[in-house]
């Protein structure tokens, strides 16, 4: 079957052979299904290791809830919802865009590629922008843990007006308020871990902008841009779990 | 031979992606709506089940996992499945270890 072209060497069948065999196809696979097979199956098994590492964190959050669950409805209500919403939605067109952009790779459409790549650019830039307000307000508020960590906000409610005229809190005990310390320390942790996924995920699209337009991934050779997608969709899946567990669980309380 | 051919790259076109775009923010917005109701040990249940919604179909259109082999299939699945069954075993610990005690 398609190894019968091994052996022919005419010229005539010259023009063939290299359309079976163009320059992407690396010696040891025997085609380009194969190759692409094998490498979307490599993309999903780091993938997988990502899962546990932050499936690592999503157990930790759970456990440390389950304990001080009144001081993570507190922390929890410092988070806006507004901003969280917002961000959740500038990441979710960005991967719709980011999947356009691999539709316009297959069919070959280069300034279709680039626009995608960059819009999937800017609105990854949104979202750490946005990111970064919130992060802002939390270091302005003295919740960031560490020396200057302060449990004003959940010993005394009254004293955070902006929160306390939403959810009218009642005051924590002190030594259930130390415990905020704690889902902030999650919080960082994961959102800061997810964002640091995005920073890198958008030095990767700088690079990909930059090679799409001299027309890289438009020639068939769509492996790149395909795999770097899996990885932006995953980031995506990522961040619509971080967004139900810190910002909307504790809401209604 | 013939085993590798049979999956012809699939291409996913613009249609499914807006379709799955909208039902993305569609799900972000029930999500939010149902945050703010009283529905007592409901509510996690909820936000859970509509981000797991959101998320499996990100990974079937979006990452093309209805589309690609089995191999990819049983790789994507395997891995969910080995998650959920250390993150049993971790709660099983941490419930029955120290029981009452908490």
């Amino acid at each position: 079957m398609p190894d019968s072209h091994a052996i022919t060497h005419d010229a005539e069948n010259a023009d063939s052979l290299r359309e079976v065999h163009p320059p992407y196809l690396r010696h040891h696979f025997n085609s380009t299904e194969q190759q692409a097979d094998t490498t979307n199956f490599a993309m999903w098994l780091f993938l997988l290791t990502e899962v546990m590492f932050f499936g690592g964190l999503f157990t930790a959050y759970l456990i440390y809830r389950n304990w001080y669950y009144p001081a993570f409805v507190a922390g929890s209500h410092q988070l806006n919802v507004i901003w969280g919403t917002l961000n959740t939605l500038v990441l979710i067109c960005s991967s719709f865009t980011m999947a356009m952009g691999v539709w316009c790779a297959e069919t070959r459409r280069r300034k279709g590629l680039v626009l995608c790549l960059s819009l999937t650019f800017v609105l990854g830039l949104g979202f750490l922008g946005i990111k970064t307000i919130e992060y802002s307000e939390k270091i302005e508020k003295h919740h960031v843990p560490g020396a200057h960590y302060s449990m004003q906000s959940f010993l005394d409610p009254a004293s955070d007006p902006e929160i306390f005229k939403e959810y009218h809190d009642k005051p924590l005990m002190p030594d259930m308020a130390r415990h905020t310390e704690l889902y902030f320390s999650l919080y960082f942790l994961m959102t800061g871990m997810h964002a640091l996924h995005m920073i890198i995920g958008i030095g990767i699209l700088g690079f990909m902008i930059f090679r799409a337009r001299a027309g890289a991934y438009t020639s068939g050779h769509v492996t790149f841009v395909e795999n770097f997608g899996l990885y932006w969709h995953f980031v995506d899946i990522i961040w619509i779990y971080l967004f139900a567990l810190l910002y909307l669980i504790s809401r209604h309380q | 031979m013939s085993g590798q051919n049979e999956h012809a790259h699939h291409i996913v076109g613009p249609g499914v992606y807006v379709a799955i775009l909208f039902a993305l923010l569609i799900g972000t917005g029930l999500t939010v709506w149902a945050s703010f109701l009283e529905l007592g040990p409901w509510n996690p249940v909820i936000a859970l089940a509509i981000a797991t919604t959101k998320a499996v179909l990100v990974v079937l259109f979006f990452m093309h996992v209805k589309y690609s082999t089995k191999l990819t299939k049983l790789t994507v699945f395997a891995g969910i499945f080995m998650f959920l069954v250390l993150i049993s075993m971790t709660l099983a610990d941490y419930i029955s270890r120290a029981w009452g005690s908490w």
